[in-house]
């Protein structure tokens, strides 16, 4: 596998938490590519292991068993300080929980991430005023999150996902609460950012937010239980829905 | 929906003739529902029979173009006030076939559930794709079919959900064959009893 087309790999991967009899099992071997450009949605019900899934992916849990590969590096050989620093680097989150600090703005808040890696305060507010631009909240790169509704926040929670050269997305539940068509903005941004080229994990139980990965996966009891296949056209289902 | 309706509110926008109905049909339904040329000139002979329509002089290329009349102004107001019954939809072959799957011997319900449900969620994933790159506003007749369609294969796979759901708290009763009609009966009376 080309380290830059497999973006993230998940190589039979297993989560146990507890041992013995009372042992849960959250994941049981579990195996996964996800390359550049691309979208995957995870669907399941409560306690499939869609979450675990992604907690492993994104370095924020570790395996029991099996591997995890993020741009061609396996984190089981990363020191915590080294796991943190490829996290702030290269990995995006969104989560259903925004995170967002209410003490500082909009643009401080996308850029804290790079800022905390290192970057230099006037070069992370630059980076952060264009992630936000890809949202189309620069106009408001000042407010503090109070000052936004639920559908700014969750857009910077997404600027703060894509800031910098990150080349995967997490994504939990990232529509939340939010109304339909709101929701729907925050796929269009998800989707637009993959199609540039970055790779992407959507976790979620709406059938209709799955819909715009390129693949969707199910997974039942910490297994993959199916796959739909790449699209290939949609001429049947239009003369399909004739009858 | 009839294509009799379709053809009227096209029809409504002003005189057309047989391709031009046919091409404005497909064009608002973002060629959806593909039509022949047959269906229409079907339909437009049942409307002139029916008095909804009237056609014009052919034009010099041959073509007759028709109008509505007054009766098909009132029969297309009617159909837009006029809720569409579900009756009216076609019977529902998956729910049939999975509550036959329950009742069929040897039938892996669950995995029936699931290969359906793969392939629902893949016709909505084309479907979003299709909307996602229909944004121009001139698109919105189109995006709107879109999201019609969309709103009910995510329903169908909610409902999907809910079936297995239910297959894992389901306890078969034993199937009963029906060779025996009279013994049917038989049991019937003593539950009556």
């Amino acid at each position: 596998m080309n380290p830059i087309d497999g973006v993230l790999e998940l190589r039979d991967v297993r989560r146990t938490h507890g041992a013995g009899e009372a042992a849960v099992h959250a994941l049981r071997g579990v195996s996964l590519t996800v390359r550049a450009g691309e979208l995957v949605a995870v669907m399941g019900p409560s306690g499939s292991g869609k979450s675990t899934l992604l907690a492993l992916a994104g370095g924020l849990d570790r395996p029991t068993g099996g591997e995890v590969v993020v741009e061609g590096e396996a984190l089981v050989g990363l020191s915590a300080r080294e796991l943190a620093r490829l996290r702030r680097r290269r990995i995006g989150y969104v989560f259903q929980d925004l995170n967002l600090l209410g003490s500082l703005t909009a643009v401080e808040n996308v850029a804290l991430p790079l800022e905390l890696d290192g970057a230099g305060v006037r070069a992370a507010r630059q980076l952060a005023l264009a992630a936000l631009r890809e949202v189309d909240l620069e106009d408001l790169a000042d407010r503090f999150p109070d000052q936004m509704s639920g559908g700014q926040q969750q857009r910077v929670a997404i600027a703060r996902a894509l800031v910098g050269e990150r080349r995967l997305v997490l994504a939990d539940e990232p529509t939340g609460a939010l109304d339909s068509q709101t929701g729907e903005a925050v796929l269009h941004l998800l989707r637009r950012r993959v199609d540039a080229g970055a790779a992407g994990v959507l976790v979620t139980h709406e059938a209709r937010h799955a819909g715009w990965a390129d693949r969707v996966v199910f997974l039942r009891d910490g297994v993959m239980v199916d796959s739909t296949a790449p699209l290939i056209g949609v001429d049947h289902l239009l003369s399909g829905s004739s009858r | 929906m009839s294509i009799r309706h379709g053809l009227l509110a096209l029809l409504e926008r002003g005189q057309m003739y047989g391709y031009q109905l046919r091409a404005a049909f497909e064009e608002s339904t973002g060629s959806t529902w593909p039509l022949n040329i047959g269906q229409v000139y079907t339909t437009l002979a049942r409307l002139e029979r029916d008095g909804l329509v009237r056609p014009l002089p052919e034009n010099e290329s041959g073509q007759r173009p028709y109008e509505i009349t007054d009766a098909g102004r009132a029969d297309l107001a009617l159909w837009f006030a006029t809720p569409i019954s579900r009756a009216d939809r076609p019977r529902d072959e998956l729910s049939i076939k999975l509550a036959l799957a329950l009742t069929t011997p040897g039938v892996d319900v669950r995995s029936v559930v699931q290969t359906q449900r793969t392939a629902t969620m893949r016709a909505l994933q084309e479907f979003t794709r299709l909307k996602y790159t229909s944004d121009k506003p001139e698109d919105l007749p189109w995006r709107l079919v879109l999201d019609a369609m969309i709103f009910q294969t995510e329903a169908e796979v909610r409902w999907l959900d809910h079936c297995e759901t239910s297959l894992v708290r389901h306890r078969p009763a034993p199937i009963r064959a029906v060779d025996h009609p009279e013994a049917v009966d038989r049991a019937g009376d003593e539950a009556r009893r």
